[in-house]
């Protein structure tokens, strides 16, 4: 096989951050690459590099053998490098057909458009792809999986001969991961080049050739994937050895009820739920992508309004109107989209923390203690491991995976007696995994109720006392957690469509 | 080879954005019919044609903010530089003597030019758009009373000027038809623009801007220069308003224009285009010029006071934009 990239000695340096040491990468004609390390190791920057994203402050970069240096992504595409970027870089008021084709646009030469062309060239790709997706549609009303199947066939367009996919599918359902799987087997028959790049440990070994790791910016060690014990690949990215074992599940039936929701509906997207939560239990929601269980969130925290049902907190029934009751009536809820619901990119780590929160840490005259603020930054800053070089940083600067971890520091501040966590640890890595399931462990012990809704199976069973599974907007069942349960049993209550004879209508 | 079908989008009767053109559109047919049937000198060909010629400069300042901000961006500058190329056009028109094509092309570059420079204060600067243009607006004010030494420049060496917007050559061709030249040349431009937005590659990248101006940059685009050439063509346009005004009082008046932008802004939101960037359109624009001065010349010959016009027009742009907050949060 024919080397195509060999990064090596590569630094990067931002303001108060020295991103990259010395890193190295080699990728090979025909093979996936996974790239793995901690939240903030330095993988998508070292990707950014490569995709002429960021100028490198020192090293070398060969490409098909000569070295080079690239000066933009349009130098990179031109190598045939494509990346699609971690967070998701389109364009919500284009279409489909738009969004890929943006800057390379077929024209006349008075740069008249060719719209039906487009449309029929991304509807090819999409049939190769072999995933239903409307060039026409305008990408605000895709599903954030959809949107990343955009983003795939955005980077399929150029033919790009290395591709690199930075987390492709944090936001994806197994489906849709099989999906994906099989695009980049294809592609990898075709001589593709691949870096991929998961925090999913289970991925890494069903599709990747070779495994690089980073720690801290720095290269630690490549090796081949399909004999090496994952736990060896989790040491060399922690540098320690991780306590993997699932929590023990107490008896709560005696415990006082802390959320009783029943009948809840909206459309059709939340069709009858209902179910309790009793004070220090952590229920886990199961389903496929889009089984209503955001929805059932976001209801429940006053975001969506709803059709019909009771919320009754702490044994009365409260009138949930906006997120503002919710927060009154002590529910805190974590999107699963946090850069849009969850955080304020733009103002610093303290004061994201610190922003559901305010009145807290003001006094009458709403002057703010800034000094008690620094401090419980600094300590939710240590105790969940975000990376950054000060608690002034903005958020925007951190890596992704620190983000979400700045989201769930400012949660658990908020200290609500009822906690919603959406996919909490969606682009998180192994270590800080093991650290937010204690986190969300703790308030538990403490006597508050918390729901997490997660897409990986093994994190529900892991983490939930009960599992509440969806599908097509009902709750098909609650089932015990812990080993009594299996997936399979899981995944059948998550397909258990409705197909009640009279409901044909529908 | 067999396609795999395409799911395709929930049916709806309407895009979202020909919904709010409609909504526009209705707003202004209700105004219409309540003014014809409040007065009957309303409806007077006369009456139309002034209300026309009366959207034309407004409409054609509209059509260059609207470019501007789809791509998220603002300009306040347009009027003050609409003055300033009627300024452009008198010095070469009257105190060079030159021809009128010769006054036509410099007003039109020079807007152009100043564009060019509020764009780049913008893209490479890093200049927020409301600072930048702000900075403009004044900058141009001030050298409009300059070069004009305060005085209104006339246009009575160059007779056929006027012509420009008043005469009428639909008019000489069709008798029946007298619609000004500076009518057609508002729609016309409207065409043009629209087709410009929807069918080119600088229109693409206008709503891309508008729409997540780090994807674009991220796609490999020149995103800087484009919106460079954005900002260019939208000052070429207010060079053209330039020349309307000027042609209409056939004279190039310095102390004129500021407030000029604050209408085109008005206009561009009642119909329908996000302050937010990303979506709109001219024909949204010209039916929201076109409200703002059927409301105005319906409310004087119903003899509402001036003060009391000018309310009624902040009135109606708050209720536009709540109308169209309200369409968009029941489509979800
Ligand atoms: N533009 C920037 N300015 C300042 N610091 C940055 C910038 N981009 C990245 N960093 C910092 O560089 C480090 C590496 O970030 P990077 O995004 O490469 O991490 P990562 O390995 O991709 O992590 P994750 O798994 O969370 O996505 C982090 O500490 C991050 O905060
Ligand atoms: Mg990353």
């Amino acid at each position: 096989m024919t080397e195509v990239i060999r990064m090596s000695g590569i630094e990067k340096r931002f303001p108060g951050v020295h991103a990259l040491r010395g890193a190295q990468f080699d990728l090979m004609a025909g093979e996936v690459h996974a790239l793995m390390g901690e939240n903030g190791a330095g993988k998508s920057t070292l990707m950014k590099i490569l995709s002429g994203i960021y100028a490198p402050d020192g090293g070398t970069l060969h490409v098909n053998g000569a070295e080079v240096r690239i000066a933009g992504p349009r130098a990179a595409q031109g190598l045939g490098i494509g990346i699609i970027h971690q967070e998701l870089a389109l364009m919500p008021d284009l279409t489909v057909a738009q969004n890929i084709f943006i800057g390379r646009e077929p024209r006349s030469r008075w740069g008249v458009l060719d719209e039906a062309q487009i449309n029929r060239d991304a509807e090819a790709i999409f049939a190769a792809m072999k995933v239903p997706v409307d060039p026409r549609a305008e990408v605000r009303s895709l599903t954030i999986a959809k949107q990343q199947m955009v983003e795939i066939a955005k980077a399929l367009s150029f033919r790009s001969r290395i591709l690199i996919m930075d987390e492709p599918t944090a936001a994806l359902n197994d489906a849709e991961t099989e999906e994906l799987f099989a695009i980049i087997r294809r592609l990898k028959s075709e001589g593709v080049a691949i870096v991929y790049i998961s925090h999913k440990m289970d991925e890494i070994r069903r599709i990747s050739d070779r495994v690089t790791v980073m720690r801290d910016g720095a290269y630690v060690g490549t090796v081949a994937a399909s004999d090496t014990p994952i736990e060896t690949i989790i040491t060399m990215m922690v540098g320690r050895e991780l306590d993997q074992t699932a929590a023990e599940i107490p008896d709560l039936s005696a415990a006082p009820v802390a959320l009783e929701v029943s009948g809840l509906s909206r459309g059709r997207m939340v069709r009858d739920v209902s179910f309790t939560l009793r004070r220090g239990e952590i229920l886990g929601f199961a389903g496929l992508m889009g089984a209503g269980r955001t929805e059932v969130a976001r209801v429940i925290f006053g975001a969506d309004p709803r059709d019909g049902g009771k919320i009754i907190v702490h044994g009365k029934e409260r009138q949930i109107r906006t997120p503002q009751d919710a927060v009154a009536a002590g529910i805190g809820y974590l999107s699963e989209d946090r850069k849009h619901f969850g955080l304020a990119l733009g103002i610093d780590v303290r004061g994201n923390i610190a922003l559901t929160s305010l009145e807290r840490f003001s006094d009458r005259f709403l002057r703010v203690d800034d000094a008690a603020l620094a401090k419980i930054a600094a300590n939710y800053i240590g105790s969940l491991a975000i990376r950054t070089p000060s608690d002034r940083q903005e958020v925007r600067l951190l890596s992704g995976g620190n983000q979400q971890k700045v989201v769930i520091a400012k949660w658990l501040l908020r200290d609500c007696d009822i906690l919603i966590f959406d996919e909490p640890t969606r682009g998180i890595d192994v270590g800080a995994k093991a650290e937010i399931y204690r986190l969300l462990q703790s308030p538990a012990e403490a006597g508050k109720a918390i729901i997490v809704i997660s897409s990986e199976l093994p994190e529900v069973l892991r983490l939930s006392h009960r599992i509440a599974v969806m599908c097509e907007g009902r709750l098909t069942g609650i089932l015990p957690g812990g080993p009594a349960t299996s997936q399979q049993e899981i995944m059948r209550l998550a397909t258990q469509r409705d197909t009640a004879p009279q409901g044909a209508s529908a | 080879m067999t396609a795999t079908p395409i799911a395709t989008a929930k049916p709806r009767l309407l895009a979202s954005g020909a919904q709010q053109k409609l909504l526009a559109f209705a707003s202004l047919i209700v105004l219409l019919l309540f003014f014809s049937l409040a007065s009957p000198n309303f409806l007077q060909t006369a009456n139309i044609l002034a209300i026309l010629q009366a959207t034309s400069v407004n409409g054609v300042l509209a059509i260059a903010a609207t470019l501007v901000i789809i791509t998220g961006g603002i300009d306040l500058s347009v009027g003050t530089l609409m003055t300033f190329t009627a300024v452009i056009a008198g010095v070469v028109l009257t105190f060079w003597g030159l021809a009128m094509p010769v006054g036509i092309l410099a007003a039109i570059a020079a807007g152009a030019a100043c564009g060019f420079i509020s764009g780049s204060l913008i893209a490479r600067m890093k200049i927020p758009p409301f600072i930048a243009t702000l900075g403009m607006m004044l900058i141009l004010k001030g050298l409009s009373l300059v070069i004009s030494g305060t005085k209104p420049i006339y246009f009575n060496d160059t007779p056929s000027f006027p012509q420009l917007s008043t005469g009428s050559l639909i008019g000489a061709l069709v008798p029946a038809l007298p619609v000004p030249n500076g009518v057609m040349i508002l729609f016309i431009l409207a065409l043009i623009i629209s087709w410009v937005l929807n069918r080119t590659t600088l229109g693409r990248y206008c709503f891309a801007l508008g729409s997540n101006e780090e994807a674009v940059r991220l796609s490999g685009v020149n995103a800087d220069g484009w919106k460079v050439a954005i900002y260019a063509l939208a000052g070429g346009i207010c060079g053209i308003a330039g020349l309307l005004i000027a042609s209409r009082l056939n004279s190039a008046q310095p102390a004129l224009g500021q407030g000029y932008e604050l209408d085109a802004i008005a206009a561009v939101v009642i119909g329908g285009t996000s302050l937010a960037g990303g979506r709109g359109s001219i024909l949204g624009t010209i039916i929201g010029a076109l409200i703002m001065s059927v409301l105005l010349n319906g409310l004087r010959i119903l003899s509402v006071a001036q003060e009391w016009q000018t309310v009624v027009t902040g009135v109606i742009i708050i209720a536009a934009v709540y109308a169209d907050m309200l369409r968009r949060r029941r489509a979800g």
